[in-house]
């Protein structure tokens, strides 16, 4: 574990370079799931960098779109492309925009974006990985903020009746949306209540907490029905000044001071 | 044979030779004719139930892993309602996803006009890579859904579900999804017709030719991408343009016939079709007069344009 958390810091590192070279970019819900795709791309997802596009592949579909920073800081340090290709977020013709496209970015599974729509596509995912026997493992991302489309809970009933026992989703619940606290906005309150009732088998962790994250996909692996492992999480977690920005933390212009007392901050100098 | 039996019949065939072929449906399998298939392929034709956006977004997922998913639903609710996930889970993504919609425009009947399609092509055709094709008669169905399975890429269907005239009975008629049909040679006004509406411009062609107007007819199968050569020599020949669809005449075949020719043959146009109103419930004998998009209407468009004719 120790390895994986200072894999943390690194990829923390790489989500803030890469917005804070560009000077602007989705922050908040980036850092919120670096601890997740820690754990998934060092312990559990069956995959090869090298293959990006091998048959057969455990697939990972960030429906959450517009974490691509935090998912290309991931990929980066797994080999999928050169770490410079960070420094090229948003820029003119880049392969890492700012939401998730699996025709640009090697190792990304799903173009998302638009809210609700990648979750439904990884139910397709599973099913499909179902039909071929191929044993794989659908992983999937949603917000909570993102909880707030119909579409989600079309997927879940999907998933449910499919019997689609191949899928491990987590929801990054930071209770923060753009406009402001999910409460104030549209509450969700009980997750768990929700998820067990659309028939899926759900825990409520830290997500931050790595030991935990890690037990609940290996107890997920096991389940006959949809996984949902909610992630209690802070948005923006990991640098102090952000954190505290609240729901203002989505999307934050940066500074290259800005960026410089960050990177500091997570590398814990 | 109802254009419906046609799609199953042709669906099947095409599933047994190709294991890639997936059906899903969004409880209207048995309207559109899909519903037999799940017993004879039940882990590639599906029902999601009453929910066609989590349809389109799945098809685009079974797309990225190499199946060929066709979605069902009637025009209204494979077009408008599941308009974003057209966009980016599939036209956006690249997905290999054929988008089936039944009862276009009128023929949704006494459903009426919460389920009247009058605006699907205009909606769809601005979403790039789009391909928008509709069918004529079973004979060119039973052609066009390999050649659509064979194209990669997403494809909508906007198929009228029932018994309809034949029109392309010619034994070596061959059908390709990117080039118009020319029906009739003529040299006095090109009618550009698509869907119900080529039956009725056949009908219309009768008391043209007894009055002695020799029509050039076109059928524009495939509205996107449209067949710009076909419509610019039909109308450099002609100097007079009448268009017929079964939609608005905003966004859809007028449009993209007006398009082309404003650009390389400006003429004379004049537009049989839905003029910019909603639908209603009733029979299609009603529903055709009420919006004038009757035989009779297209040869009254054909006199008034050959009076602008140069």
């Amino acid at each position: 574990m120790e390895n994986l958390r200072k894999k943390c810091m690194d990829v923390r590192a790489n989500v803030i370079t890469t917005i804070g070279t560009l000077g602007v970019g989705h922050i908040g819900g980036s850092l919120s799931i670096v601890d997740l795709l820690v754990v998934l791309y060092e312990k559990h997802m069956k995959i090869d960098p090298k293959n990006p596009k091998m048959s057969g592949r455990d697939r990972l579909i960030v429906s959450k779109g517009h974490a691509g920073p935090a998912v290309y800081a991931m990929l980066a340090e797994k080999g999928y492309f050169d770490k410079d290709w960070l420094l090229t977020l948003n820029q003119s013709n880049t392969n890492l925009p700012s939401h998730c496209d699996m025709n640009r970015t090697p190792g990304v599974d799903m173009t998302t974006g638009s809210l609700g729509q990648g979750f439904s596509c990884a139910m397709g995912v599973a099913k499909a990985s179902k039909i071929r026997k191929d044993q794989a493992t659908i992983y999937t991302i949603i917000g909570d903020g993102e909880s707030q489309e119909g579409q989600i809970w079309e997927a879940a009933m999907f998933a449910a009746q499919q019997k689609l026992d191949n899928v491990i989703a987590f929801t990054d619940y930071n209770n923060m949306q753009i406009d402001g606290d999910l409460p104030d906005i549209c509450d969700l309150s009980s997750l768990v209540d929700k998820w067990t009732a659309f028939g899926w088998n759900t825990v409520e962790i830290d997500g931050h907490d790595l030991e935990a994250i890690d037990l609940a996909i290996t107890n997920a692996k096991k389940s006959d029905r949809p996984n949902m492992i909610i992630l209690d999480t802070v948005k923006g977690k990991g640098v102090k000044f952000i954190e505290e920005m609240g729901f203002g933390n989505h999307s934050i212009p940066m500074t290259k001071e800005q960026m410089e007392l960050a990177l500091a901050e997570v590398k814990g100098e | 044979m109802e254009l419906r039996q046609v799609l199953c019949a042709e669906l099947d065939r095409m599933m047994a030779e190709n294991e890639n072929i997936v059906v899903i449906d969004a409880d209207l399998s048995k309207p559109n004719g899909t519903f037999e298939l799940r017993k004879k392929y039940p882990e590639r034709a599906f029902d999601v139930g009453i929910a066609e956006q989590n349809m389109a977004s799945v098809a685009a997922g079974m797309s990225s892993y190499g199946f060929i998913p066709f979605i069902s639903s009637f025009t209204p609710f494979s077009s408008r309602r599941i308009c974003d996930q057209i966009v980016v889970s599939i036209a956006y993504a690249k997905q290999n996803v054929k988008i089936l919609g039944t009862d276009p425009g009128i023929c949704a009947e006494f459903n009426g006009g919460t389920h009247m399609s009058m605006e699907d092509i205009g909606v769809l055709r601005s979403i790039p890579e789009l391909v928008l094709y509709e069918p004529v008669d079973a004979i060119q169905l039973k052609q066009a859904l390999p050649q659509i399975v064979e194209y990669y890429g997403p494809v909508y269907i906007r198929m009228f579900r029932k018994t309809i005239d034949d029109v392309f009975t010619d034994p070596g008629y061959q059908f390709d999804l990117f080039r118009a049909d020319t029906i009739q040679e003529g040299r006095d006004v090109s009618i550009f017709c698509s869907g119900i509406m080529v039956q009725e411009t056949m009908k219309a062609n009768e008391q043209l030719k007894a009055q002695g107007i020799q029509a050039d007819i076109v059928s524009i199968h495939t509205v996107k991408p449209i067949d710009r050569k076909a419509v610019v020599a039909s109308a450099k020949k002609t100097g007079a343009v009448v268009t017929a669809e079964n939609h608005n005449i905003i966004g859809g075949l007028r449009s993209a016939v007006a398009e082309v020719l404003v650009e390389e043959c400006p003429v004379p146009l004049r537009a049989i079709g839905v003029k910019d109103a909603f639908g209603q419930v009733g029979k299609l004998p009603f529903l055709k007069e009420e919006y004038q998009m009757r035989a009779e209407d297209i040869v009254a468009a054909v006199k008034q344009v050959l009076t602008l004719k140069k």
